[in-house]
């Protein structure tokens, strides 16, 4: 009741701060919206990396199937369902529509999701890394080929449906999600998976089921950060979900700590943050780009957080400790 | 009665037979060891019984039920469970972590309970959390409980292993070189452990060891595997003097050599 009682009131919170920003500058308030779409798509490749320890780089993939099936479902299917629905006020039927769309795609990439990782997800290591990596250039070209999303030309006319607090809402939503199954017997079972599955398994853990359920998850969390920025940018294009979408992906947990939520968060906010940072460098940019990976790395392995959350129990431990000592 | 009945076992890898024709039955409640030289097949034994292997023929028949085909995890469930030749202990995890992940099976809060957070939820994981802690102050790990599990003493990760293994609530419990590592002292406290919980836990078990002390102490019943076969069995002191045994393990005496 009482974790219950806290996570509602962090919504309220983040809920109330969204709608404040939307005053804004324009500019910065774009960087917040992506800040807060790479952060469901960290924090939810980071459930299949990081927790289940199955190298998944075909994240882009599922983005791109639940972007594209929920802005495809709006283009088709909006107008008839508002008009369906006239009896409602005309925001909140939109809204309810958008959700159900959101959704849908979301669900749209689960399943894929799900049609992916059965066969793929006996693979190990690299194996599983250039299989997935395969599925995203397959899901990328069979888009370029569909006549019905625009082909090679791009997908426009996507109602601008996306604002800030859809983006928090669901950014919450997939932390929630994510963190709760990690705390539970459930969680601990995907992550035994990834300390030693042989192990998981003799102690009575059906690895295949949590592997795969895992890979849902994540592409479910995938398909709706992808149904967010198709209705954001009003317009889809293929080449936004190439390969190099996918890796960015990767470096925001790799960079923010495999295995911490709070960790991917942090690194999407570093890696949507620091492009637009060392935008006064021109040319230079993107060398200090890699070199502070590179550095990063080299220091930190591990990623900023390593496998620890930022909490503030901890903080006030730790403060506690430095004031009496 | 038997718990459990191996029969006409064999297992090959290429060309190579690892398990050959073997056939042995675990009587319910007794210890039962298997030795052998090195490579004798008694791990792939163990493999071929919790489902890592498939056997090209035989069976294996546990409380009635056989067991060929099974994943690892549904053996596990019917009550065999394992420890391995080298400990392969959630390493990252700390100790009472390591023996929640064992309990599983037995947590009964769904995905949906989780989700929500319900008192399903919270009922569910104070009990997994208090019965993990009993098993730990039973084997005297309790102290240690929220110490990542890699930073244990070896002796103790191997008592750990022994404990993450009894939390899955096994009838039969195969241990695969528990004392491997262990000076005379420590195999010995083993010894009594293992004898501790046969008791407690009213078990059967089966155990592959090289320190004779263990195995002579303990063992009500040896099997001894050479190349896949089995060349002896009986009680402790019968298979000692077993020509066949000492041969397998100290080579044949050839005569007529010139010294």
């Amino acid at each position: 009741m009482r974790r219950n009682l806290l996570t509602l009131s962090t919504l309220i919170l983040i809920l109330f701060l969204s709608v404040l920003s939307k005053n804004l500058d324009p500019y910065i308030y774009q960087i917040l919206v992506f800040f807060g779409i790479n952060s469901i798509l960290a924090v939810s490749l980071n459930l299949i990396n990081g927790f289940t320890g199955q190298f998944s780089i075909g994240h882009a993939g599922f983005m791109a199937a639940g972007g594209y099936f929920s802005a495809a479902l709006s283009i088709y299917q909006g107008e008839k369902l508002l008009n369906m629905l006239s009896f409602l006020p005309r925001d909140l039927a939109q809204g309810v529509i958008f959700l159900a769309f959101l959704i849908i795609g979301g669900l749209f990439a689960a399943l894929l999701g799900l049609m992916i990782g059965i066969p793929t997800l006996r693979l190990k290591g690299d194996y599983l890394a250039i299989a997935t990596l395969g599925f995203g250039e397959i899901i990328r070209v069979a888009i370029l080929n569909l006549d019905v999303v625009g082909g090679p030309r791009g997908f426009p006319g996507i109602p601008k449906l996306t604002d800030i607090t859809w983006v928090a809402l669901w950014a919450f939503i997939a932390v929630v999600v994510i963190y709760r199954v990690i705390n539970s017997s459930h969680g601990r079972a995907i992550i035994s998976i990834r300390e030693d599955e042989t192990a998981s398994e003799s102690m009575g853990i059906n690895t295949t089921y949590y592997k795969v359920l895992a890979f849902s998850i994540g592409a479910f969390f995938a398909g709706i950060a992808g149904g967010l920025f198709a209705h954001y940018l009003m317009m889809l294009h293929p080449s936004s979900f190439t390969f190099m979408r996918s890796v960015e992906i990767l470096l925001m947990i790799v960079l923010g700590g495999l295995g911490s939520i709070t960790g991917s968060i942090f690194g999407a906010f570093v890696l949507t943050v620091l492009p637009e940072v060392l935008r006064g460098f021109a040319h230079l940019r993107l060398i200090i780009y890699s070199l502070t990976l590179i550095i990063m790395m080299l220091v930190r392995p591990s990623g900023l957080m390593g496998n620890r959350e930022i909490s503030f129990y901890r903080l006030y431990k730790f403060l506690r400790r430095k004031g009496i000592g | 009665m038997a718990i459990l009945e191996v029969k006409n076992l064999s297992c090959a890898f290429g060309g190579l037979m690892a398990v050959s024709d073997l056939s042995f039955e675990v009587e319910k409640n007794e210890i039962l060891g298997i030795i052998g030289p090195n490579g004798a097949g008694k791990t792939t034994v163990f493999n071929l019984m919790t489902g890592f292997y498939l056997p090209i023929k035989g069976s294996i028949i546990f409380n009635g039920k056989n067991l060929l085909g099974m994943k690892p995890y549904q053996i596990t469930k019917l009550g065999i469970a394992r420890t391995f030749q080298n400990p392969r202990l959630f390493k990252k995890l700390t100790v009472l972590e390591n023996v929640m992940i064992a309990m599983h099976k037995v947590y009964n809060a769904s995905l949906f309970d989780t989700l929500i957070s319900n008192r399903k939820y919270i009922q569910q994981e104070s009990i997994q959390r208090d019965k993990a802690e009993e098993y730990l102050d039973f084997f005297g790990l309790y102290k240690r409980k929220d110490e990542i599990a890699e930073n244990l003493p070896y002796g103790e990760q191997r008592k750990l292993e022994i404990a993450r293994a009894m939390a899955t609530e096994p009838s039969l419990l195969l241990l695969d070189e528990p004392a491997a590592g262990m000076n005379l002292n420590e195999s010995l406290e083993l010894v009594n452990l293992i004898s501790t919980i046969r008791e407690r836990f009213n078990l059967t078990i089966l155990l592959i060891e090289h320190h004779m002390e263990v195995v002579m102490n303990i063992c009500e019943r040896i099997i001894v595997l050479d190349f896949g076969m089995k060349i002896a069995e009986g009680k402790p002191e019968e298979v000692k003097n077993n020509p066949r045994v000492i041969e397998a393990y100290l080579g044949k005496e050839v005569k007529g050599v010139i010294h």
